[in-house]
């Protein structure tokens, strides 16, 4: 029996992490949003060592200062020293360049989280809808109905019946997400599950836990990371809209859209408050989207199509 | 036809009960007592005591959503005590500046989006695609408000040429109506434009690599008409979707555009309405805007019939 | 001979970017003479696709261009012609008809103006007239009441039609040559069979050249003129198709030829062994009237269908797509509850069991798919794959291991490919695998669901081997569901021709196959291509 033993030439194509890793570092979305994500969050991590003073300290001889004059700030032990606002001063006399910096924390605390835990709960709720007939009509039927309320207007709402801070804001902003998570978990594990070898493991009697676990879980990966990218993103940028609102994280806080709130009622003559935290807030929104982009064209091409 | 829509109209009802449900629980969950906080903090015991017996708090849940679901059923918001009036008739008072806005919004991100799609579609690849699909990117990361401020700055306090903010209804004419709409409706617009281009492209592409246009090709049609004849209406399902989805999102991108514009409308209302804590205002506010939307969604279900022979129900 | 409609002399069409290789077809030479049909066949990969899109000028601008060669279409060179050149002649001179039906066809415009679109593009008639054009050659490709499906879109007509429709707007304009790529490799054998017989038909009508690119020698013997053998973007062989398929000079036709399963069964001695698998009165249905949908559609896929397997022996469910072949393979694998009816293993009826009670019997039965790259999880080794099933019952890791190396072996594959991925492997070697997965549950009952329809010939040869192999050596029931009847011929000691969820006849291959009862039997048999030829027939037994 000498017949076809491995007979067409084996493709030698490394496993499959180690290609995702290599295009990763050839792509340059991945690149440029990585790069500038990294800078954001030393930016965040760095925040006291970068020339800031603290960003809630109010000082109402240096209010409204424009972008590079001279003022004097108390230090931590009590000295005054003189500085030069980068940013200029808002209308309290903060400093503006030390609330961007600071802001950066909230806006990446903020994205990051609501993108874990509504990956995490949109995987748990959308599995089960996916593989159990039973659940599946309740659970989307309870889906279709959060969807139905507009996002802003629910993360609204539901900070609005809690007191402020920074974790209202992220549950508020994370439950108008889940929903979108479940729907594309479900539709992954519903095509998934007509998979010849998902079949074939059924066949092979293997228990749905671990059927679950091994053969369809793995599908959901790249897409959960690629969607989690674009939740950041919109995470921060909501965030930003409610604290701008004036019903986000609480007004003393330095974040992003808090600075810009401030700014409002006297923008047309000092505009800094505005465009300077809005720059920060455009950039980094930027490149997690383009990070999300580049990440969906190496992880997961077919997703390409449902932008 | 009549009988999928009507059974699609009887499909809305289950998701609109879980809105209401969800509504009427978010308050009734909170710690603090719904009544007094429906009543705003400036009211007196009596006020508090007064809605307590209206809301019948005492009675059963199921009861208490019955009763509440059946005035709402009627048009029946109960009363905003921030506004001393009707919640029925503050969004009757506000409901055309948030119309006019959101139709000139739509009407900008379309006639701009689509034609931007399909270029980026027909020239895949090219460096007018890469524009296109740049601007798209920076279209979605922007936020509204930094957009709003920055086109303020520069046409109205800058260049003067248009208002700075405020609205004029349009029946004190329709010209001051048009021009203090025109900021608001491209700034909220340029995120729909991102979106539906990009949604026309993709899908497009999508479609220019089916079969039926290599058929096309095979007879020898002209590209152009191979694009606009067969690869177009074949897209036009999903463009549609996310025009009709871009309208539902619209909902919340007008709450900021108004503040920013400070525009009287529905968004506005929302906000000074969360400001006041008024919540027999949020709540009309959220029924509304979610039924818009699944109205939408449904318009656009029955749009595919149109579009598509296949579908038919 | 006349001036030949087209030739093309030494094509050379590369690949762009980095490939396997760096050709898609290489220094081939073929002619079409008028009121000629030339076969162009081979295995997949073999370029023969390839060669007919650099001809249509149609080859996928991103990934291939014509390097080399010249094509020669009445005399006339296309490969220098400009774009706008090539679309004239496209539709008038040459035209192209394609393998599916369904997605060739624009589903959103009525099929009339899409034939019609070849006149506006390229003639001047005014609308009534196309209209009349349209309508004469919808009559001329025998479409069913023309008037009425002139304004039918394409998804209200049958794969049948709707190839009808392609070669009628490949022909609306009598071109001088037709090229035709896989046109009935999607459709059902009864289907494929008029539709060759209206190529043969409007070839005639003409004296259109035809090219016809296939893989199958069946449809090659029913209409070929001359034959094109091509692999690997080489040709290999060309001649009049007599000659090719008689006396083929070259080994590797020779042994395509001999790969070929034939339509006589072998004699086989009647398996008398114990029956393992039996359904009674096994239905299935699909649809379900509702308040809501009180005149939906309710299909029974599964119709009163009883059949049984001994131990040793092959039952094949032959029938044409929906006739409910898989359902019922489906069922007994419990992959779909069956509606009523009982499926009884050794005796006892696993149609009704809940799952925690069938669970000892799963072993029992086991399942080798259609398609090999979908039926391996890509993520897990193939030794993962092979130890999934025994580990699930109960087996150490190091006992299944030790199992799985064993299989590889019976199923001829190196047992150090245990560590691979299944991407690299090729389909044979896949399906091989799965086998292997199968066989390492110790079963009983193995059902193959169409387990060699998405391979090539030789590669199907040799997996149809493989099966028998193992039948014997495990002493396996195997139920064996397939759309071809020369594999059929082959492979089964009994078949069950399935017609919409009916078993129409039943019987022992030999008898069905030499007398068929039914008349729905004979149709499938009659519309077989090359049902009258032996390709080869032991001459290659060593191949």
């Amino acid at each position: 029996m000498a017949d076809v033993i491995l007979d067409t030439p084996v493709v030698a194509e490394p496993a499959k992490p180690a290609v995702s890793i290599r295009k990763m570092a050839h792509n340059p979305a991945v690149m440029f949003g990585g790069a500038v994500i990294l800078i954001v969050l030393l930016m965040a991590l760095l925040a006291p060592w970068l020339g800031t003073v603290d960003p809630t300290a109010i000082n109402p001889i240096a209010r409204n200062k424009v972008p590079g004059t001279e003022i004097s700030v108390r230090t931590d032990t009590g000295e005054r020293i003189k500085m030069v606002a980068r940013f200029g001063t808002d209308s309290l006399g903060r400093d503006v360049y030390s609330r961007v910096v600071y802001g950066a924390r909230v806006s990446l605390l903020v994205g990051v989280s609501v993108a874990l835990i509504s990956v995490a709960c949109g995987m748990f709720i959308g599995v089960l809808a996916g593989f159990f007939r039973i659940l599946d009509a309740i659970i989307m039927r309870i889906m279709d109905g959060l969807m139905a309320i507009p996002a802003i207007l629910l993360a609204i709402a539901m900070v609005s019946l809690f007191r402020s801070s920074v974790w209202t804001v992220i549950i508020a902003i994370t439950v108008p997400q889940v929903p979108g998570v479940v729907r594309l978990v479900r539709s992954i594990v519903l095509s998934v599950r007509e998979e010849p070898y998902v079949e074939a493991a059924v066949t092979l009697g293997t228990s749905t836990p671990k059927l679950l676990w091994r053969h369809v879980l793995p599908n959901t990966i790249a897409p959960m990371i690629v969607q989690g990218t674009f939740i950041c993103a919109s995470a921060i940028l909501v965030e930003a809209i409610l604290s701008f609102l004036g019903i986000g994280v609480p007004p003393e806080v330095p974040t992003w859209g808090n600075i810009m709130a401030e700014g409002r009622q006297v923008f047309s003559l000092f505009p800094h408050n505005i465009i300077y935290p809005g720059i920060f807030l455009a950039m980094t929104i930027l490149a997690v989207n383009v990070l999300g982009d580049g990440l969906r064209d190496i992880l997961d091409p077919k997703m390409a199509k449902r932008v | 036809m009549y009988g999928y829509l009507f059974r699609r109209l009887l499909g809305t009802i289950p998701v609109m009960l879980v809105v209401a449900v969800f509504i009427f629980l978010m308050l009734r969950l909170t710690p603090s007592d719904p009544a007094a906080i429906i009543a705003g903090d400036n009211a007196n015991a009596e006020q508090v005591a007064k809605i307590r017996g209206q809301l019948g708090l005492d009675r059963p849940m199921i009861e208490q959503f019955v009763i509440w679901s059946g005035k709402v059923l009627t048009g029946d918001f109960g009363e905003s005590f921030f506004f001393k009036k009707t919640v029925a008739s503050l969004i009757g008072e506000r409901i055309e500046p948030t119309l006019s806005l959101a139709f000139f919004t739509i009407l900008i991100a379309v006639l701009v989006a689509v034609p931007l799609g399909v270029l980026a579609a027909h020239r895949h690849g090219s460096w007018v695609d890469r524009i296109v699909m740049g601007f798209s990117v920076l279209g979605f990361s922007v936020p509204v408000f930094v957009i709003g401020y920055l086109l303020i700055y520069l046409f109205a306090v800058y260049l003067n040429w248009l208002p700075v903010q405020g609205y004029q209804r349009i029946s004190e004419g329709i010209g001051g109506w048009v021009q203090r709409l025109i900021l608001p409706s491209v700034t909220l617009s340029v995120i729909y434009i991102a979106l539906i281009a990009r949604m026309t492209r993709t899908s497009l592409l999508e479609v220019l690599s089916e079969d039926y246009i290599r058929t096309a090709r095979a007879k020898g049609q002209i590209e152009r008409k191979v694009l606009f004849r067969h690869a177009l209406r074949n897209a036009a399902v999903p463009i549609v979707t996310v025009i009709g989805l871009g309208i539902a999102l619209l909902i919340g991108g007008v709450v900021v555009t108004e503040s920013v514009f400070t525009i009287p409308g529905l968004g506005r209302l929302t906000v000074d309405a969360v400001l006041a804590r008024d919540y027999p205002t949020i709540q009309a506010v959220i029924l509304l805007f979610s039924f818009v939307y699944v109205m939408i969604n449904l318009a656009v279900d029955m749009m595919y019939t149109l579009l598509d022979p296949r579908i038919r129900y | 001979m006349s001036a030949p409609v087209l030739e093309v002399a030494n094509l050379s069409v590369a690949i762009k970017g980095s490939g396997d290789r760096p050709h898609a077809v290489r220094g081939i030479n073929l002619a079409v003479g008028a009121n000629e049909i030339v076969c162009v066949v081979g295995e997949s990969g073999s370029g023969k696709s390839v060669t007919a899109q650099a001809v249509m000028g149609l080859l996928p601008k991103a990934a291939m261009a014509v390097e080399t060669g010249s094509i020669r279409l009445e005399g006339e060179e296309l490969t220098t012609k400009s774009d706008a050149d090539l679309r004239a002649i496209r539709g008038t001179r040459m035209a192209m008809v394609f393998q599916e039906p369904m997605t060739a066809l624009n589903p959103v415009e009525r099929v009339g103006d899409q034939i019609g679109e070849v006149l506006e593009i390229h003639t001047d008639l005014d609308p009534r007239e196309r209209r009349q054009r349209v309508l004469e050659i919808m009559r001329a490709v025998h479409l069913p009441d023309p008037e009425q499906m002139i304004d039918a879109y394409p998804h209200q007509l049958s794969g049948g039609q709707r190839q009808r429709i392609m070669i009628a707007a490949a022909l609306v304009l009598d071109p001088a040559l037709l090229i035709a790529d896989e046109p009935t490799t999607a459709l059902d054998v009864t289907t494929q069979a008029q539709i060759l017989k209206l190529v043969r038909e409007m070839q005639g009508r003409k004296k259109t050249g035809v090219l016809f690119i296939t893989h199958d020698f069946g449809v090659v013997s029913e209409i070929a003129d001359r034959v094109v053998v091509m692999q690997l973007g080489r040709i290999v062989e060309q001649g009049p198709a007599e000659e090719v398929l008689r006396n083929p000079r070259e080994d590797y036709t020779r042994m395509l030829l001999a790969s070929v399963p034939s339509m006589t069964p072998p004699k086989r001695v009647p398996v008398t062994g114990q029956v393992v698998l039996q359904t009674e009165k096994l239905f299935k249905t699909y649809g379900k009237r509702s308040l809501f949908q009180p005149r939906a559609r309710i299909v029974n896929a599964v119709n009163d269908v009883s059949l049984l397997v001994r131990r040793g022996e092959t039952l094949g469910i032959v029938g044409e797509s929906g006739s409910g072949k898989s359902t019922v393979a489906r069922c007994i694998a419990r992959l779909v509850p069956p509606s009523s009816g009982a499926i009884k293993i050794d005796g006892s009826d696993i149609a009704g069991m809940t799952e925690a009670a069938f669970r000892p019997v799963r072993q029992r039965v086991q399942f080798i798919f259609q398609d090999p790259y979908r039926s391996l999880n890509p993520r897990r080794t193939v030794g993962e794959a092979i130890i999934e099933g025994p580990m699930n019952f109960g087996l150490s890791r190091g006992e299944a291991l030790q199992r799985a190396r064993e299989l590889m072996s019976v199923v001829h594959l190196s047992p150090e490919a245990l560590d691979r991925y299944p991407h690299q492997f090729s389909g044979g070697q896949r399906q091989r695998i799965c086998i292997a997965r199968a066989l390492a549950m110790r079963p009983e009952v193995l059902i193959g669901d169409e387990p060699v329809s998405a391979l090539d010939v030789s590669v199907q040869a040799q997996v149809l081997k493989l099966l028998d192999e193992v039948r014997r050596r495990f002493n396996l029931a195997v139920l064996f569901i397939t759309h071809d009847l020369r594999v059929a011929a082959q492979v089964c000691d009994r078949i069950a021709v399935m017609q919409r969820g009916v078993i129409v006849e039943q019987g022992t291959t030999s008898d069905v196959f030499a007398a068929p009862q039914h008349e729905y039997t004979r149709a499938l048999f009659d519309a077989a291509p090359g049902r009258n030829r032996e390709f080869f027939a032991g001459a290659a037994a060593g191949a």
